[in-house]
């Protein structure tokens, strides 16, 4: 009888699991922000083709987004040699493209031509070009191939995460993918539908043929309210990517639905302008100049206070240009400036400021004012930046909040110089230092407080370029990795850029979505879309 | 219609003289950050409008925003219809190439996209002036800008006066142009400009809001209506929190206003 009754109960168990243990299937709907600008995975530069390339390209290796390591894609076994110049690739054998041509070692020194090929402009193409010179690739057999780069270029492996194979013989050119889903169909202004590719060649631990969803819907929806009325009434299943108002309406609504991954890599941060010819009085340019003056500022912010109220608690103070999400690069040993007022005033006693009937002056008796500039479509930087005026206030520094539209902002910032202080963000998609390599060198572009120096203008600037050259031309982590600490103590003494908050990653995921396990690197909630399926059987409950 | 028009003026006093003695009725300073409390709060005994984003009382920053948008908007009304007065006076009572050249500039003026160029001229200017130097800026180039329509319908009254049988009078006496122009013409425009004078008001108050929602209106952190009806930008804002509609309420309200007692100058004119 006990036996008996345990067979019923295991037979019960087995059925009443099975829809788990086989569910699969289902198409996943979410809204890309804007139009993708191209399908070319070689050519992707912007957000929505960026999405589409993630959910339709086959790469060699993937950064996993959970735990930040590389893991073997494409191909099973990679090593780097040449000191950092060479990378030999071990592929899997017996693929197949979407379309059914097989793949092989020469799909990928394909993809690199293409991706090398300066008439072509390729973003992803740049993160390679170390030095100039051309790149080889040597075919060594089907399932082997071998790039040699004209110099060393660090993290050079785990830059071939953005790069989607293509086939060099299928007519179907760049729409023939390797990734777990294929373009199905596309209707400009309207979606992007992408279908579940029968020959991608990966398996689940249960053995089960990914990925499991039959198709992906990305509706072109600009609109952030349109969107999420739609998650609501359940037409959608993610929202990649909230902000912290709409997160916390969302929250108040369907407080299951919504995941605060925590904080992100994307900074927003403050600098003053220390630009040489800028059309700025001396005596304000001698105080931007000032060490003092700027950890001074530094100080006087109440960062805490603009994570709690701008972005209602879903951000965390910055410390530096590395956020705390990024677990091998930053430098821990850093904490954020505290905030401390009087310590800001004896700091700026120090350094000859006096502060008398609530106006702090210079030694000059030039009272201390300055504008802040800040691009009138992000809501949270206005915020800030009023937040901050309150804050200076205390130590009697009149702010005055400027609010441009963006390309007169940066017009002012990278051209005419004619601004004072600025509050813009990093958006950062990349963990390895050396993407950042064109913030951090004094002759880049985007050393902004003080672009394009024919040489440092600083000896601690003069400090950063060795290093970030230093990190960039070793592939020793160990080395790299020293170095770019050095960089963030640096950064952290002379604050150029004042670091104020590392915004936590907020989306939604309908319950309808199984599998999801949101991140804070992008994708964040379908970094791993070949295993997420939905629940209902896919159908939606307002319909398509 | 009499009773609505009276109506109208009390709403308009009453509004009016809310935001003259904001000092006097606002709880709080309207730049005051409470940061202690939770921001975006309900109302409460100590915040009768709750408190926006940032912490700050939203009654008191209604009655300051209205002060600012009910006392700059007309004065951006009187610069504009200063401006249109001298050109489309000018324009009607000359005539010929004169009334050509000037027409074409109103319609130059009305073809531009008058929100870019607003956007432009803003962009160019200093940006170390106070909040308050600010808003009047904008307001000043609103009514720099909005000359325009105006001045076509003072140019339509002008040539119709100037026709007229008793300035042909005044002419066969021997009254000098100036004096025409002056003594004549002008005065017996009066009920055009009065009409555009208050036709302009609420579009100026509406043009503010536009550049407010844009969120290049009125500096940080004086309030104006178009920074307090930034707040209504997203639905999700105030989907359930309808006390964030007051500015939007007061907005309607003032201008529904002027456009009942412009409709009594309309019939006098």
């Amino acid at each position: 009888m006990i036996r008996k009754f345990g067979l019923l109960r295991w037979l019960a168990v087995v059925v009443l699991l099975a829809p788990f243990a086989f569910a699969q299937g289902g198409e996943l709907h979410f809204c890309l922000k804007s139009e993708p600008k191209t399908f070319n995975p070689v050519l992707v530069e912007d957000d929505s083709s960026e999405v589409v390339r993630y959910l339709t390209g086959g790469v060699l290796v993937r950064i996993n987004r959970q735990t930040q390591q590389l893991e073997p894609e494409l191909a099973t076994s990679w090593k780097i040699t040449n000191s950092g110049r060479t990378i030999t690739f071990n592929l899997r054998h017996g693929l197949y493209f979407s379309d059914g041509t097989p793949f092989s070692a020469e799909d990928v020194a394909y993809t690199m031509t293409q991706l090398m090929d300066p008439k072509l402009h390729s973003v992803t193409g740049d993160m390679f070009r170390s030095a100039q010179g051309t790149v080889q690739m040597n075919v060594l057999s089907p399932d082997r191939i071998s790039i040699t780069f004209p110099a060393a270029v660090a993290g050079l492996d785990k830059l071939f995460d953005q790069v989607a194979i293509m086939s060099a013989k299928s007519p179907r050119k760049e729409m023939a993918v390797l990734g777990p889903f294929y373009i199905a169909d596309y209707k400009p202004g309207s979606y992007v539908y992408l279908r579940k590719n029968n020959n991608y060649w990966k398996k689940d631990a249960h053995g089960r043929q990914l990925p499991l969803l039959d198709a992906v819907k990305l509706d072109i929806q600009p609109n952030r309210d349109i969107e999420l009325m739609r998650f609501k009434r359940g037409e959608l299943d993610l929202i990649p990517a909230l902000d912290s108002d709409y997160f916390n309406k969302l929250a108040e609504a369907e407080p299951g639905e919504v995941r605060d991954a925590g904080p992100s890599l994307d900074s927003d941060q403050m600098w003053f302008n220390q630009v040489q010819t800028a059309p700025i009085p001396d005596y304000k340019k001698a105080w931007f100049r000032s060490e003092q003056f700027r950890q001074a500022i530094s100080m006087a912010i109440n960062r805490a206070d603009l994570c709690r109220i701008v972005f209602a608690g879903h951000a965390q103070p910055a410390v530096g240009p590395t956020s705390p999400a990024n677990r091998f690069w930053f430098n821990s040993k850093l904490k954020p400036y505290p905030f401390d007022q009087q310590g800001a005033l004896n700091r700026l006693a120090a350094a000859g400021f006096k502060f008398q009937n609530g106006v702090l002056r210079d030694s000059a008796g030039n009272a201390v004012e300055f504008s802040i500039v800040t691009n009138s479509s992000s809501k949270p930087r206005e915020r800030m930046a009023t937040m901050i005026q309150q804050d200076l206030s205390h130590i009697g520094i009149k702010v005055n909040v400027v609010v441009l539209d963006f390309p007169s902002l940066i017009e002012r910032i990278t051209e005419k110089f004619n601004y004072e202080a600025a509050l813009l963000g990093f958006i950062n998609d990349d963990l390895d230092p050396n993407s950042q390599m064109n913030v951090w060198l004094s002759s880049a572009e985007n050393h902004q407080w003080n672009p394009v120096q024919k040489t440092p203008a600083t000896a601690w600037e003069a400090e950063v370029d060795k290093l970030m050259r230093e990190q960039a031309s070793t592939a020793d982590a160990h080395k790299r990795k020293v170095a770019w600490d050095r960089v963030q103590e640096i950064v952290y003494e002379q604050q150029p850029f004042i670091y104020l908050e590392n915004k936590d990653a907020l989306s939604a995921v309908s319950h309808n979505v199984a599998n999801a396990e949101p991140v804070v690197l992008r994708p964040q909630t379908y970094w791993n879309i070949d295993e997420l399926y939905l629940r209902n059987n896919g159908t939606h409950e307002g319909g398509k | 219609m009499k009773r609505i028009r009276q109506f109208a003026c009390v709403l308009l006093l009453v509004v009016t003289v809310a935001s003259l003695g904001a000092s006097v009725f606002a709880p709080a300073n309207y730049a005051t950050q409470f940061r202690d409390e939770l921001p975006n709060a309900a109302p409460s005994r100590s915040h009768w409008l709750g408190t926006d984003d940032l912490g700050r009382d939203r009654f008191s920053r209604v009655l300051y925003g209205t002060r600012v948008s009910l006392l700059l908007a007309p004065a951006a009304a009187l610069l504009s219809t200063l401006l249109a007065a001298l050109i489309g006076a000018l324009a009607g009572y000359l005539g010929g190439t004169w009334e050509k050249i000037a027409m074409t500039g109103a319609d130059l003026f009305l073809s531009l996209p008058w929100l870019f160029l607003l956007l432009m001229v803003r962009a160019m200017l200093p940006l170390n002036v106070s909040a308050f130097t600010s808003v009047t800026v904008t307001f000043f180039l609103l009514g720099l800008l909005g000359w325009a329509a105006s001045a076509r319908v003072v140019c339509s009254g002008a040539k119709a006066i100037r026709n007229s049988d008793f300035v042909l009078l005044a002419r066969a006496s021997g009254v000098s142009r100036a004096r025409l122009l002056l003594r004549h013409v002008l005065p017996n425009l009066k009920p055009v400009l009065l009409a555009q004078f208050w036709i302009s008001i609420p579009i100026f108050i509406l043009s503010e809001a536009n550049l407010g929602i844009l969120g290049l209106g009125v500096a940080e952190p004086l309030p104006s209506w178009g920074s307090l009806l930034r707040e209504l930008e997203s639905y999700a804002n105030f989907s359930n929190e309808y006390w964030r509609l007051v500015p939007l309420v007061l907005l309607v309200i003032t201008v529904t206003s002027f456009q009942l007692i412009l409709s009594r100058d309309e019939v006098s004119a």
